[in-house]
This record gives C-alpha cells, structure tokens and sequence, in this order.
C-alpha cells in the first residue's frame, strides 16, 4: 500500500498543480475523485499482489513444464494460442477497430454500409491477434535458438519503413498505434514471465539477453500486418 | 453519482475484467492439464492470485475512469484550448486566437505533456510488472526505480517532442525514421544484457494508464491547432511514447556501465 501510495503521488501532484495553478478552476466533484484516488490505490496493490502470486509462478512453471517435457510443436502451439488468446478480446483493440473502419469507409475505400464495416472491423481485429500469435511463435523460436534480438527487431523496422512508402496514408496512424495496443496489463507479466522462465530452463540461454523481447515482437508484427492489411482490402 | 450507480457501476467493470481474462485463463488450465498433464504445484495459490489480480484490476479502472481520465481530458482541453494559450482575456473566437499562435506560445502544453507522460508511467502496471522481473533476473544490478525512471523520462521526452510535432505539423515518418536509426546506432555500443529489455520498455508503456490521457492531449491538439486534421495527426504520440523509452532506457544502461567504468579507474 505504502508502495502504491508512492507510485500514485507523482500523478495527483502534476493533475493538482495544473488544475489549480495554471487552469485556476476549482476541482469538480470533489468526493468521486478522493474515492476514484483510493480505488487506484487499492487496486494497484492487490493487482501487484496477484502478479506475485498467481501470474508470475503460473508462467514460469509452464515454460519449465514445457522445456522439459521437450515437445517443440506443443510450445509453438501454446505460444501462438496465448498470443492470439490474449490480443483478440482486447477491448483496446476493438476500439481501434471500430474506428479504423469508420476511417476507411470515410476514405472511400469501402463501401459505408454497417455490414462493411463490421466485416473490416472484424478483419483487422483477426489481423492484429494472428499477428500476436506469429510474434510469441517467432520471440519463443529465438529464445530456443538463441539468435540476437536486435537483428529481428531492426529487420522489422526496416520492413515498417518500406510498407510506411506504399501503404495508404489513411492507415499509417492506425498500424502505427495498434502496435501499442496489444500489450495489456494481464499480457505482459504473462508473457514476460513464460520468456524468462523459458530462458533460464534452457541450458546455455541467459534470461537477461534470451528471456525479454518477446513483448518488443508483439509490438512490432502488428503494424507490419496492419499495413499489409490496408494494402490487400484496397 | 448514487451508492446504486458505483454498486453497479462497480458489478459491471469487474463482470468486463473477467470476460476478458476468461479466455487466458482456459489457454493456461487447458494446456497445463491437457498437455502437460501434470498437477500444478500450489495450486490453491495460483488461482487466489488470479483473483487478486482481477479484483485488483477492476478497482484500479473503476478508479482511473472516475478521478484521473475525467480530470486529464478536461485539463487537456482547457490547456489546448486557444482562448487561454493567447491569454486572451477579451472576448475573440477560438479561431481568431489560434490564427496567431507561434509553436513558442505552447510552452505549458509541452510541460503538461512532459508531466503528465513522467507520472502516468511510474504507475503503470506492466511496467511495475517487468521491472520486478528484470531485477529478479538480473540479480539485483537493475533497480526496479532504475529502471521505472529511465522509461519514464522516455515517455515524458517522446511526448512533449509529439505534441510540438503537431503544433509545427511536421509529417511523422521524419521523426519516426530518425528515433528508428538513433536505436540502431544506440544497439551497437549500448551493454548487451540491456538491449532485449530496452526493445521489451516500448511495449510496456503503452498500457492501461497512459493511452487514454496521452490520446486525448492529441486528439485536443490536433482539434485546435488550425490546419490539423485529428485523424492524421491525433493518432502518433503513441508510436513517439513507444519509440523514446528504448532510447532511454539504452542511455540508462550506458550511463550506469560509463560510471562503474569511471570509478574503477579511480580507485587503481
């Protein structure tokens, strides 16, 4: 708790200072936001509590599970599994959705029926989970061969710039964000954890350089579908 | 707001956060049973800590919709807006005011940005989340406030530097493009135990807390600034609050590995 209370302070303090030095406006609704501050609090700390707990261990027991169990097919599987699982219910990724088919329809390029959005919509979610899915495969794949991070990274980049030429303009922007959509609060620990643990149960992988990066892939693959995406619907 | 509408308000949100962890929660306890086929060890601990993390998280939403977004976009509004940017205390219109701003007259949108980014991020879960992670892996030699600091000045420079951006109107893919080729250069002389975990920083900070906040500074901005449309321009600072923290976190590690360098010669 004294620990959420320190994570939070820095928030209160800038909204405060804004609010009443700058703006000069009184705060609205004062006993909502003293209970809406107390619930953060409260969340936060239990939530910490639970990654300690239930999430961390979980991840890591699973990815010793599996490397001893030495199936690569079935880790592949559950890597794709957990990547598509954890993007395709993302209420942020389906907001973005929403609004790059209202995008596409205002750009003409498809047609402005409820119908046609939807199936756009629906498209693009599919996209960006499949995309999730590919990333865990291709990061858990490297931490087993243990190729440098920087190099699929890089690659990427240099893919991102290439499509960002022959892309529509209009999608740019939604690639480009929904990159940052797909990493939420219950994926990354899980993720994060199932790197390391697999990092550390391979013999001859060091956690710190095999064990992270899987969340950088799943920040990358999407904007490089989406693009494709936008390309192959025109 | 009535007891009523925070009981329900409270019931609904917590109803979403389960829906929304069902289905990993069947991908875990499937594969663990179906594939691995052997009974997890403590059990009973894991799913309390499920529950701990749902609950948790329930009331950390409920809470960021009722105190912090309303107020953030509000005061994005008000700050963005160019009646009080031109301190103007006479009546104009909106669009007269805007007509003659220069970038220079912004200055507290760029410091709200800069501030707003720094403590968004220091509470951001995942990040909280990796960082344990990474000074359990790394035996202790990265502070989790190491660490947690370091992404979020990234975020607060990437930001600010976003909101500028859409002030001048300069195209993204520049900056973008530019921030791309100073990580790669950065890749080539940074500490190898840090590059995997700086890519992993542009991830995590992209999260619960800041998107919204960060959405609606841009989405303000773009709105009115004369000539920017929110469409093109609106969307972006993600990818900039995304870009900047492997910058950060990069120098971070060079920094540390410059000084431990420096104090070893001192003291031969």
């Amino acid at each position: 708790m004294i620990d959420s209370i320190r994570d939070l302070a820095p928030i209160v303090l800038v909204i405060l200072f804004f609010q009443l030095v700058i703006i000069q406006q009184p705060l609205p609704n004062l006993d909502q936001l003293v209970i809406g501050v107390f619930f953060v609090l409260l969340g936060l700390t239990f939530f910490i509590h639970g990654l300690e707990q239930g999430l961390f261990p979980i991840g890591e027991s699973m990815a010793h599970a599996f490397a001893q169990k030495g199936s690569v097919a079935w880790l592949l599987l559950f890597a794709f599994a957990l990547g598509f699982g954890t993007t395709v219910a993302e209420p942020a990724l389906i907001a973005v959705a929403a609004e790059a088919a209202k995008v596409a329809a205002n750009g003409n390029m498809i047609a402005s029926s409820d119908q046609a959005m939807a199936s756009y919509a629906s498209g693009l979610r599919l996209t960006v989970a499949f995309s999730v899915g590919f990333a865990i495969v291709l990061g858990v794949f490297r931490i087993l061969k243990g190729w440098p991070i920087q190099w699929l990274i890089i690659g990427g980049y240099v893919l991102v710039v290439i499509m960002t030429i022959f892309a529509p303009v209009e999608i740019i922007g939604i690639a480009y964000d929904s990159g940052g959509v797909t990493t939420s609060t219950i994926t990354v620990p899980l993720v994060t954890a199932l790197g390391v643990g697999l990092a550390s149960s391979i013999s001859g992988r060091n956690p710190m350089i095999d064990g992270f990066g899987l969340i950088a892939l799943a920040s990358l693959t999407p904007m490089i579908f989406v693009m494709a995406y936008g390309m192959v619907m025109l | 707001m009535t007891m009523l509408d925070m009981i329900t308000q409270i019931w609904s949100t917590m109803v979403a956060t389960v829906t929304d962890v069902l289905p990993i929660a069947a991908i875990l306890f499937g594969f663990q049973f179906a594939v691995i086929r052997k009974p997890l060890p403590n059990f009973a601990k894991v799913v309390a800590g499920f529950i701990w993390v749902l609950v948790g998280l329930s009331f950390f939403l409920i809470g960021l919709e009722w105190a912090l977004f309303p107020l953030g976009k509000l005061m994005a509004q008000q700050l963005t807006d160019p009646v009080f940017i031109s301190g103007a205390s006479e009546a104009v219109s909106a669009a007269e005011a805007a007509a003659d701003l220069h970038w220079q007259d912004y200055s507290w949108v760029y410091l709200f940005a800069f501030l707003i980014g720094l403590s968004t991020t220091i509470a951001e879960p995942s990040l909280i989340a990796v960082a344990i992670k990474a000074n359990e892996v790394s035996g202790g030699s990265i502070g989790i406030w190491g660490l947690r600091i370091s992404v979020a000045l990234g975020v607060a420079v990437g930001i600010s530097l976003g909101c500028y951006r859409i002030v001048v109107g300069d195209p993204i893919h520049w900056y973008i493009m530019v921030g791309y080729v100073v990580v790669v250069i950065q890749t080539m002389f940074a500490p190898k135990l840090i590059i995997p975990l700086a890519y992993d920083s542009g991830g995590v900070t992209t999260s619960t807390v800041t998107v919204p906040l960060v959405a609606a500074l841009g989405l303000g901005l773009a709105e009115t600034v004369p000539g920017r449309s929110p469409l093109i321009d609106g969307f972006g600072l993600i990818a900039f609050a995304s870009l900047f923290p492997i910058m950060s976190v990069m120098a971070y590690a060079q920094l540390s590995e410059w000084r431990t360098n420096r104090s070893k010669k001192h003291s031969t």
